[in-house]
């Protein structure tokens, strides 16, 4: 089946070429644990050099939305296509830096043994780890400021600097797309700065970054492209025209006071 | 007795039973290491439990078909199956219903054990008379080792720890973060199974020598032991291998040397007294060192809220404190400071200025992390970056007496 098939097929008319040049196009995922659903049939289709953010309230499906694109968790339902082909033969052209709560801290390694996680699927099973690959680490533990840190045991890092180390892991995998999970949760200023830095330049490097994001204050500093989300999918495009009062106030229902969204600094709509 | 024994002169069996045990222990120490760092370590329980049923019907099978009954080969074939099944059970347990993996661990293991005791006693009661020795496999038995028993452990052994080095960053990855490696192309639940088979091939490998109870320990204990001497996953691997070959040959060396020493239980209490040996000794993370480390952080802080008051003018209540500062030789028993005490003390406060100029500057992240309110801030930053930091307070201040 061609995408062009594939698109129309489900009753969305959406060009091949949009398709085929998106780093991430989404069709028709419906991913449940038990029998509730935890997004419905959500489409999406992100714009190849942007920075997206997912947005929506608690319990909205947006780490869910995260994984299952990945192929993190088994969807019910949908496909999900990576630069116009099917997820599993372009693996090594996506990087993912999951949430830092659900690791165990207290694992035997250091911050350059995580960071060299990121060549693992370079190396395979049989080539050793040599000075290039460690020189490599080394670099993007640079990029996030935390080459200081080479050395240390990853449990004696602070939330914000664990965050950064799992930034450089991602990093090290030279990908093209990066989807990262509540990248700002918890950390200090200084780390969210580092990160925002990192991306941004990233961004300039011609790669797409999508990111599960809570702080709706720092949408429009941070990223150019919403994707809001409940459960169903709400509205995406870029922010100056989809990260509205109207969207918000769908996508977040009562759990979001007027007097909040008034605070922010909207797009236009 | 014992020193001929460790050095291989005891005779033939004590030979291929020293080699063969070297062998086990290496190769269970570390492939224990994976499951230890996937904190799965009890899946080897309902694993090792429920060889026993295989191994019945391994003897069963064997005698019908009229060869013998106690063919090594034979009983671990046999017990790999039933071990394999076993291990479906637990899995599909724990994914198909809502059980916990500890609860289908207990049901499989006492079910599985339980069938296999009873067709131990059904072939107690058969008549082909040499089933003598069949539950030497519970605890393990070397009296009458063959060399062709010892090839096969050795040699299964060794397939084994090549198959565990191969796979060492797959299982380390999944162990820390399965769901990076799911999304770099790496399928944790493969590569799971693929860890307990490698768990399933040391224990049937290790039936004949320590047996089916207590392959448990020879594949937890050393990784334990191993985690108390580094950080690093990849070292925790190869100590525990030093550990469990250690453990396995000086086992085998000390029941060799007495009559009727039970050779797979001595090894397990050989590998505990490593154990023990590192829970306390171990440098970093023994019980002593991190006591002491406690007991000298403590003075250390006392001894600087002390400097701290004393800088400020402020009473020292504390009788801890006081004692401290005394036996320092910074001041006096009634809490009045010495000439050292208040150079000192003028210092601390000092220090302590610096390290707030330090922590609002984003260029020394790394260092101010090091702060813990005692470290010498002259051991972190060069003379310059001191002057300058200084220029931003003033010069020290001297303390009135």
């Amino acid at each position: 089946m061609t995408q062009l098939e594939l698109a129309t097929d489900r009753g969305h008319v959406v060009a091949a070429e949009t398709l085929a040049a998106s780093p991430l196009a989404i069709r028709g995922l419906t991913v449940s644990y038990g029998e509730k659903p935890a997004v419905f049939s959500i489409d999406a289709t992100v714009q190849d050099g942007s920075m997206t953010a997912i947005i929506g309230p608690n319990g909205a499906g947006k780490s869910t939305l995260l994984k299952a694109a990945l192929g993190v968790i088994k969807p019910l339902s949908g496909t999900v296509s990576v630069y116009g082909a099917p997820l599993e033969g372009q693996r090594a052209r996506i990087a993912y830096v999951p949430q830092r709560a659900s690791i165990d801290w207290d694992f035997p390694a250091r911050v350059i043994d995580v960071v060299l996680m990121g060549l693992y699927r370079e190396l395979g099973l049989l080539r050793r780890l040599t000075g290039g690959h460690r020189q490599k680490a080394m670099d993007c533990l640079e990029r996030v400021g935390m080459a200081d840190f080479a050395e240390r045991q990853i449990g004696q890092l602070s939330g914000g600097q664990q965050q950064r180390v799992f930034l450089a892991r991602a990093l090290a995998q030279d990908a093209d797309l990066y989807l990262l999970d509540e990248p700002f949760a918890g950390v200090d200023a200084a780390t969210e700065k580092a990160i925002i830095d990192v991306l941004k330049t990233l961004k300039s490097q011609g790669k797409t970054v999508i990111a599960v994001h809570h702080d709706l204050a720092t949408i429009t500093e941070y990223f150019d492209h919403v994707f809001l989300i409940n459960v169903r999918k709400v509205a995406e495009g870029p922010v100056a025209t989809t990260f509205t009062a109207e969207n918000l106030q769908k996508a977040y229902g009562g759990r979001l006071a007027t007097a909040q969204i008034e605070e922010l600094e909207l797009g236009a709509g | 007795m014992l020193f001929e024994a460790l050095a291989l002169q005891l005779g033939y069996n004590a030979t291929l039973v020293a080699i063969g045990s070297t062998l086990l222990g290496i190769s269970a120490g570390v492939t224990g290491t994976f499951l230890f760092l996937r904190k799965r370590a009890l899946v080897s329980d309902a694993i090792s439990h429920a060889t026993l049923p295989g191994v019945g019907l391994a003897f069963i099978a064997m005698v019908l078909l009229g060869g013998d009954g106690r063919n090594l080969a034979g009983l671990m074939a046999g017990s790999a199956l039933s071990a394999w099944i076993g291990l479906i059970c637990v899995q599909s347990l724990t994914r198909r219903t809502r059980l916990s993996e500890d609860a289908a661990i207990g049901a499989v293991l006492s079910v599985f054990f339980g069938f296999g005791v009873v067709l131990l006693t059904v072939i107690q009661t058969m008549s082909s008379g040499r089933q003598a020795g069949l539950d030497g496999l519970l605890l393990g038995s070397t009296a009458g080792m063959l060399m062709q028993d010892a090839m096969i452990i050795a040699g299964g052994g060794a397939i084994t720890l090549a198959l565990v080095l191969l796979l060492r960053r797959a299982m380390t990855l999944v162990a820390f973060d399965p769901q990076y490696a799911r999304s770099i192309g790496i399928d944790p639940d493969r590569v799971d199974m693929l860890t307990m088979l490698l768990v399933l091939s040391v224990t049937v490998v290790g039936l004949k020598i320590v047996g089916l109870i207590l392959i448990v320990a020879l594949l937890i204990i050393p990784p334990v032991t191993a985690r108390f001497w580094t950080e690093r996953s990849e070292k925790v691997a190869t100590y525990a291998g030093v550990v469990g070959g250690v453990s396995g040959y000086v086992g085998a060396a000390i029941s060799a040397s007495a009559p009727a020493m039970p050779t797979g239980p001595i090894i397990v209490l050989s590998c505990f007294a490593l154990f023990l040996v590192s829970l306390f000794l171990a440098p970093e993370r023994g019980v002593l060192a991190a006591y002491l480390r406690h007991r000298r952080f403590q003075e250390r802080v006392h001894i600087r809220q002390g400097l701290l008051s004393l800088a400020q003018q402020q009473p020292v209540y504390e009788p801890l404190t006081i004692r401290l500062l005394a036996r320092e030789g910074l001041a006096r028993l009634d809490g009045v400071p010495t000439e050292a005490g208040r150079a000192r003390a003028a210092k601390a406060l000092l220090d302590e200025h610096r390290w707030q100029i330090v922590h609002g500057m984003a260029d020394f992240e790394a260092i101010s992390s090091l702060y813990d309110g005692l470290r010498d801030i002259e051991s972190v930053l060069t003379a310059d970056q001191l002057a300058e930091i200084d220029a931003l307070i003033g010069g020290p201040a001297e303390v009135m007496p």
